[in-house]
Order: structure tokens, then C-alpha cells, then sequence
């Protein structure tokens, strides 16, 4: 039964990972910048839907859907204000203003919000007044918010799937990070792809900022760091730019890092994390699902 | 004479000058009293933080390669360091020898954990190396946050991991207290020798630039393939320069640790290898010169925005963006190029004229 729930619950973390990778992912891929502010987007959606819930009294969903809304701006506008202007400069030039987007959300939600840790209503998602169901005989319990968050990550999944397959957009977005030059010829309109793309991202992270807090309930302005930092190893791990990557990727690490609590040792689950992921990166220098660059001489 | 001249040896003597006029100022400041406290207390972290910079210019700006753990280095010089001051404290009564001795044993061990892990660290390219380096970051914090380390009274060494050593006598000492980290610590770190340890950075840095050792890591750097083809070892080549820069950023981390009473792997985290990142970038990649100042001024900035309370990180956030916006700029860019050239221009009139 460990082994069960073990796998369940790096299945629900790996869920969250796999969310914020993949807003790390299509940024990377259609604007070739690590985008490190992504993990602060999640701490500042997670604080909406808190004060939400809290202080107004609205249900969950309209929470959620609240925290999407204004993180989607707030993406957009950081893409507008800090980024736009660096289409041009040099990768390691925009990864520093990244940063500095980084310190700044986190330091205005300090000021704005307090440093005291809140706690997120840790029965979130229930149904019929109960948190969670159990099967085995009761042996073992599966609380909704796990259930909720694997659902969760898997629609989202096959509707980002289907976007980038099949829509006119999502055709915009890849050719867009196939070659931007030859996108523009093509008449798609590359600044607005990218916004776009920014916008989906921060959404994206909105859920994942309220799905995170709802798993572990300690809310702060440094809330989003750590997991952004795991995410976009785990967005590295799968092959950036790819999105089944991402998804893989971030599964994959969640699990990893729930059997490594439950089997070997808490204090040292990151270091055995990473360095699992050192030696996958080693047999496959580019990720599991990453494409291999042939160079030109 | 003229070799002496040369632009680039004028920019690299510069460098020298700068640290060294910055160096006698503060001497004459503290010597007046003139230098409020809290200006005073931040000569040391400045020393360390210019001295990160510069050895992480060595890895960013002359190798080329993005590192995102350089803390890492550090943490591990600085726990060395303290180690082998609170060991050494009885046979070594000067301090300015134990501090040497202790900086040294940083360097040599951060060479040591250079070399286990550049070999793999190496293999791989851009973003891959730079996911590989902060993993690597992490996992020596997770580690030091998990290090016992007691002597006994005889002066044997027991290490144990997660929990403390087990085979611990009663009477012996514990020199590191897992997630507490060290305390105790002897202040012995000196403004002096902060600045002796900037020069002897500059001096290696400048020099390795200068050598073939330099040149070749310079060409990889420029075009990888074309230095494979001309015979270049780039693995061995990658390999000093990674090294010599950890083994700068050890010492750096020795310095730092002996300024406080305590010293814990938390200090040593993602944020500050971003904060060195951030002042290398800043200064330019490459530029020596750059990263003194970027470090001293950013180092200095946010306690100089003490006034603005709980304002200050706010603020230097947003400077922070600004002036990577301005430096950007493109109108900006033509405007001062354009500046450059009339500059130049006028220059190569005087030439003329002089002829």
C-alpha cells in the first residue's frame, strides 16, 4: 500500500510540475528565453484564488477562474513591458530581466501581502462534505484534490495537444519557434504569437499555483520558487521546447521525488533528485523526448 | 614601451589601479573615521561578491558556458575554510596565516568538487549545461544542510550524514551542526585581505586570458567546431577554465565564512549564484573591469536603499530591469556608438595633424 500511495501522490506533485513545465516549455520554445519570473506567476495566482476563497466568500471555481484571468494579464504585461523590448538582445540579457521580474513580483506581494505564511483552505475541492474517497477496503485513501489535479493535467494536456496541432494559432506557435524569420514572410504576426503564448503560459500557471497550494497549504511570497525551480528542471529533463516533454518530464521527476521521500530519505530528496536527473541528462544529453541538433560545420 | 601600451594591457592595468586607488580610499576613510559602520561592515562581503564575479566571468564570459550553481563553489570553500580554521586555531596563532592557510584549503577543495563535477557537467551544452550546473548547486546545499562533523579530543574526524556520528566520545567538539550549520566561527577575515585576494584573482585571470591556455579556451568558445578542428583539446581546455574558477570561487567562500560567527548552506542557495550571475552580465561578459564595479555597486545599492525600508528590494528589482532596458536600447546603442566614432574620429584628425 506505500507503494501505492506513493505513486499517487508523486503522481498528483508530478501533475503540478508537469503544468508549471509546460508554461516554461512554450515560452522557451517560441521565445528562446527561460523565463524565470514563471514560478512567481504560480505565487501570485495561488494568492488571488486565496483571497478569493477567503476574504470574499466566492466559490472555488470562480476563484479559479479569477486567479487565470488576472495572471493571464499579468503575463501578458510583464511579455509588454520587460521583454518585448528585448527581442534582439542577447539570450543571457533577457534571462537577467527575467530575474528581475522574479524579485520584483516577489517583492511586491511581500509588501502587498506580508511575509507571514497563510494557510490555503486545505479542503478545497470537496464533494459532498468529504475530502476524499477511499478504496482497498479502506486501505487506501485518494483525497479529491489528488484526483482533481490529475484530471487536471491530463485535459490540460491533450487540449494544449490538440491546440498546437490543430488550430490556425497553434500552427503560428510552431512555425514561430521553428524559425521566426520565415514565420514573419509567411505573414503570421510573430509579436502577437508570442504574446499569446505568454498568455496561455501564465494561465497555465494560475492552475497550477491553486493546485500546488491546495496539495501543500503554506502560502508566501516564496511559495512559487522551489517548484518553479523543479519544473523547469523537470522541463529540461523532458526535452525543452517539446511538449509531451514537459508532461513526461515533470511526471517522471514528481514520482521520482515522492518514492525518494518514502524510500530512502526526506532531508535528501532534492540532492537524489537532481542527481538522478544529472545522470539522465548524461545518456541523453538532450532530454528524453528533445530533438537532436545536427550542427553545420 | 609600446608593448606595454597595447589596449588591451592599458584596460587590464586599469582594472589594477581601480582596485587598488578604491583600496587606499577606504584605508584613508576608515583611518579619519569618515566611513559610517554599516559601510565599514560591507567591505568584506564586497571583496567576496567582486571576486566571485570575476571568477564567474572566467566561466560565463571567457569560457562561454552559463553556470547556474556557482554558490555551490562557494558554500563548499566556505565550509572547508571554517573546518580548517576551528581545527587549526591551536597550531596556528596568527590569524592573517590562518586565514591564508584556510583560503587555500577552500580553493584546493572547490578545485577538487570542480573537477568531479566538470568531467560530466562538461559533456553537455547550453541550457543543458546550465540545468546540470544549478542541479549540482542544489545538491551540495542538500548536502551541507545534511553534514555532521565532530573531532574528539584526540583529534580524529567523524562524519556522518542526516544524523550525527555515532562513534562521538563525550568531551569532543562539533565542527558542523547539520541544517545550523557552524557557529563560533573566529572572525579573522580582514578588508586587507579581501583586496590581496582581488589582485591575486585579477593577476590569474589576466594572465590565463593572456596565454595560449586563454587563446584556446577563447577560440572554443568562438566557434567550438573550428577549434576541435585545429587541434584544440576542448575538454581539457574547459576543463582549467571551470576549475580555475571554482577554485577562485573557494577561496572567495573561506573569506566570506570567516567574517560571520555563523556560516549554513542556506546562504549559498539559487538566489545568490543568480546575484553573481547578475552582477557578471551587468559588467559585461568578459569585461574584468565590469564585474568589479557591477559587484561593488550592487552589493552596496541595496543597503545604501535602507532609507526606502521596505521599498529597497522593490526598488532594486526595478533598476535592475531598467537598466537592462537601457543597455539594450537600440536607440540608445547607435547614439552612444555614434559617440565612439566621432570620438575616434577626431582622434585619427589629431593623428594626422601630429604628422
Amino acid at each position: 500500500m506505500t507503494f501505492l500511495s506513493s505513486l499517487i501522490s508523486g503522481i498528483s506533485l508530478g501533475s503540478v510540475y508537469a503544468i508549471i513545465a509546460l508554461g516554461y516549455t512554450m515560452v522557451y520554445g517560441i521565445a528562446k528565453m527561460l523565463n524565470f519570473a514563471h514560478g512567481d506567476v504560480i505565487m501570485v495566482g495561488a494568492y488571488v484564488c486565496y483571497f478569493a476563497f477567503n476574504s470574499f466568500g466566492l466559490p472555488w471555481y470562480i476563484g479559479v477562474l479569477l486567479s487565470m484571468i488576472i495572471c493571464t494579464i499579468l503575463g501578458v504585461v510583464i511579455e509588454k513591458l520587460a521583454y518585448k523590448p528585448l527581442r534582439a538582445a542577447a539570450s543571457l540579457a533577457v534571462l537577467i530581466t527575467a530575474i528581475g521580474v522574479s524579485y520584483f513580483l516577489q517583492n511586491a506581494a511581500l509588501l502587498l501581502w506580508s511575509s507571514s505564511p497563510k494557510s490555503f483552505p486545505q479542503k478545497f475541492f470537496n464533494i459532498g462534505g468529504k475530502s476524499g474517497f477511499t478504496i482497498f477496503d479502506g486501505k487506501l485513501e485518494i483525497s479529491y484534490t489528488i484526483l482533481v489535479t490529475i484530471i487536471c493535467c491530463v485535459v490540460i494536456m491533450i487540449a494544449l495537444t490538440l491546440f498546437t496541432e490543430k488550430t490556425k494559432l497553434g500552427k503560428a506557435m510552431r512555425a514561430v519557434s521553428e524559425n521566426k524569420e520565415a514565420a514573419q514572410l509567411m505573414g503570421i504576426n510573430v509579436n502577437r504569437t508570442i504574446s499569446i503564448t505568454f498568455a496561455i503560459g501564465s494561465g497555465l500557471a494560475a492552475i497550477a499555483g491553486v493546485l500546488l497550494c491546495s496539495a501543500y497549504p503554506i502560502l508566501q511570497p516564496t511559495t512559487g520558487s522551489m517548484p518553479g525551480i523543479k519544473a523547469f528542471t523537470a522541463a529540461v529533463f523532458g526535452g525543452i521546447g517539446s511538449i509531451p516533454g514537459a508532461f513526461l518530464g515533470g511526471l517522471l521527476l514528481g514520482i521520482l521525488e515522492s518514492f525518494t521521500k518514502f524510500y530512502l530519505s526526506t532531508q535528501l530528496a532534492d540532492a537524489i533528485v537532481f542527481g538522478i536527473l544529472i545522470v539522465m541528462l548524461l545518456i541523453k544529453p538532450t532530454g528524453l523526448l528533445g530533438k537532436k541538433i545536427m550542427e553545420k560545420v | 614601451m609600446k608593448k606595454l601600451l597595447r589596449k588591451d594591457n592599458i584596460k587590464n592595468l586599469s582594472s589594477y589601479i581601480l582596485v587598488i586607488v578604491a583600496f587606499v580610499v577606504c584605508q584613508i576613510l576608515i583611518g579619519a573615521k569618515a566611513m559610517p559602520s554599516m559601510y565599514q561592515s560591507l567591505l568584506i562581503p564586497v571583496c567576496v561578491y567582486i571576486v566571485m564575479a570575476l571568477s564567474l566571468n572566467l566561466t560565463v564570459g571567457i569560457l562561454g558556458e552559463l553556470s547556474l550553481g556557482h554558490a555551490g563553489f562557494m558554500s563548499v570553500g566556505a565550509f572547508t575554510g571554517v573546518a580548517i580554521a576551528l581545527a587549526l586555531k591551536e597550531v596556528i596563532t596568527a590569524t592573517w596565516l590562518l586565514l591564508a592557510v584556510a583560503m587555500v584549503c577552500g580553493a584546493i577543495m572547490a578545485a577538487i568538487f570542480g573537477v568531479i563535477i566538470g568531467i560530466p557537467v562538461l559533456r553537455l551544452k547550453g541550457d543543458y549545461l546550465a540545468i546540470v550546473t544549478l542541479a549540482f548547486g542544489e545538491i551540495i546545499k542538500s548536502l551541507f544542510t545534511n553534514l555532521y562533523m565532530g573531532i574528539d579530543p584526540e583529534g580524529g574526524f567523524h562524519i556522518g550524514l542526516i544524523t550525527k556520528p555515532e562513534d562521538l566520545v563525550e568531551g569532543s567538539k562539533m565542527l558542523i551542526n547539520g541544517s545550523i550549520g557552524i557557529s563560533g566561527v573566529q572572525k579573522i577575515s580582514t578588508f586587507t585581505a579581501g583586496f590581496i585576494l582581488i589582485i591575486i584573482s585579477l593577476i590569474i585571470i589576466f594572465n590565463t586570458v593572456k596565454s595560449r591556455t586563454g587563446r584556446a579556451i577563447m577560440a572554443i568558445r568562438d566557434n567550438r567546431i573550428a577549434a576541435e578542428c585545429v587541434g584544440i583539446n576542448i575538454t581539457k581546455y574547459k576543463m582549467t577554465a571551470f576549475v580555475l574558477s571554482a577554485a577562485i570561487a573557494g577561496a572567495a567562500g573561506a573569506l566570506y565564512s570567516l567574517n560571520y560567527s555563523t556560516i549554513s548552506a542556506t546562504k549559498f542557495d539559487f538566489n545568490t549564484s543568480i546575484l553573481i550571475l547578475v552582477f557578471v552580465v551587468l559588467g559585461g561578459q568578459g569585461n574584468m573591469i565590469g564585474s568589479i564595479i557591477a559587484a561593488a555597486v550592487l552589493t552596496i545599492l541595496p543597503e545604501a536603499l535602507r532609507q526606502f525600508a521596505d521599498y529597497r528590494m522593490l526598488v532594486y528589482a526595478i533598476v535592475l530591469i531598467l537598466i537592462m532596458l537601457a543597455t539594450n536600447n537600440p536607440t540608445l546603442k547607435m547614439f552612444f556608438d555614434k559617440i565612439k566614432k566621432a570620438i575616434r574620429f577626431k582622434k585619427k584628425e589629431e593623428a594626422k595633424e601630429d604628422m
